[in-house]
């Protein structure tokens, strides 16, 4: 038996949930976004089940855009990462609390 | 047999997804994403996209995790560990469990469909922008429907460019600061 529509969109929530569990728990600003990009991959694989499972191909050109968005983020959120470790020797977010005091 | 394939694949997947996260150490943890990744563009050819499944493993795994690599291996500092604490580990916990059952609970609500319909490798003349193999298929679409989009997204990536050359040079203030030296606290 196939594998249904239903069973793709469990997948993805469930990796949809441990990212955003990731985001929440760790301190590595690195670690964080990776667990943001898992968010992201999870979100491409319900647009594509869903893209096959109704014969539209919509669905499919949209996680295009995804990707490239999500290229262009990992750009500048790693060059941001880099330009605060220059200044503040830190990337723990339990450091970066000078807003705070 | 493609259940068997889409089992192990998405226990694969949310496996090394699950290792991300419980990973000490950063380069486990990307490590881990790649593998991850891979198990995505598995499911992805089971869908039948497979131009998005090369995609994902050039792009994604390939580019995006290679810098995200470089740049662990450039900054990440092994002395200082900050231990989570009980209270952001019950936090996480819960919006895990409770993302996961809401996730499920979603998902049901979708009709069972036991068997894909058929698809074609070039799209049909009745349906320009139904489900089909081909790349071919994606380049129809994208200067078509989605024209607007994509030069949208052709600028995005000039203005991230020009953003990251701006980011990473160097001002006079910052000059004496090298993130592959140890930091002098």
């Amino acid at each position: 038996m196939q594998p249904g529509l239903q069973a793709y969109l469990t997948v993805a929530g469930f990796l949809f949930a441990i990212g955003f569990a990731g985001v929440l728990l760790r301190k590595n600003t690195l670690v964080i976004f990776m667990c943001l990009e898992l968010m992201l991959t999870a979100s491409t694989l319900a647009l594509v089940a869903i893209s096959r499972f109704y014969n539209s191909m919509d669905g499919a050109l949209f996680v295009f855009f995804i990707i490239t968005v999500a290229a262009a983020e990992v750009a500048v959120g790693l060059a941001i990462i880099v330009a605060l470790y220059r200044r503040r020797h830190t990337i723990q977010v339990d450091e970066l609390n000078y807003l705070k005091h | 047999m493609p259940a068997f394939f889409f089992y192990f694949f998405s226990a694969l997947t949310i496996l090394a997804a699950l290792l991300v996260v419980l990973n000490r150490d950063a380069v486990n943890s990307a490590m881990c994403m790649i593998v991850a990744l891979g198990g995505v563009a598995a499911l992805f050819v089971l869908l039948q996209a497979y131009f998005l499944a090369v995609l994902q493993i050039v792009v994604y795994a390939g580019a995006v995790m290679v810098l995200f690599l470089f740049i662990i291996m450039l900054l990440d500092p092994k002395t200082r560990r900050i231990p989570v604490s009980e209270m952001n580990m019950v936090v996480g916990l819960v919006a895990l469990v409770m993302l996961a059952i809401g996730a499920f609970w979603l998902a049901r609500q979708y009709p069972t469909v036991a068997n894909l319909p058929p698809v074609e490798a070039l799209p049909t003349d009745a349906a320009p922008l139904g489900y089909a193999t081909a790349a071919k298929t994606f380049g129809y679409g994208l200067f078509t429907r989605y024209l607007l989009p994509f030069e949208v997204a052709g600028f995005l990536l000039l203005s991230a460019m020009v953003g990251v050359i701006v980011l990473s040079k160097r001002t006079p203030a910052d000059a004496h600061d090298d993130p592959a030296k140890p930091p002098r606290k």
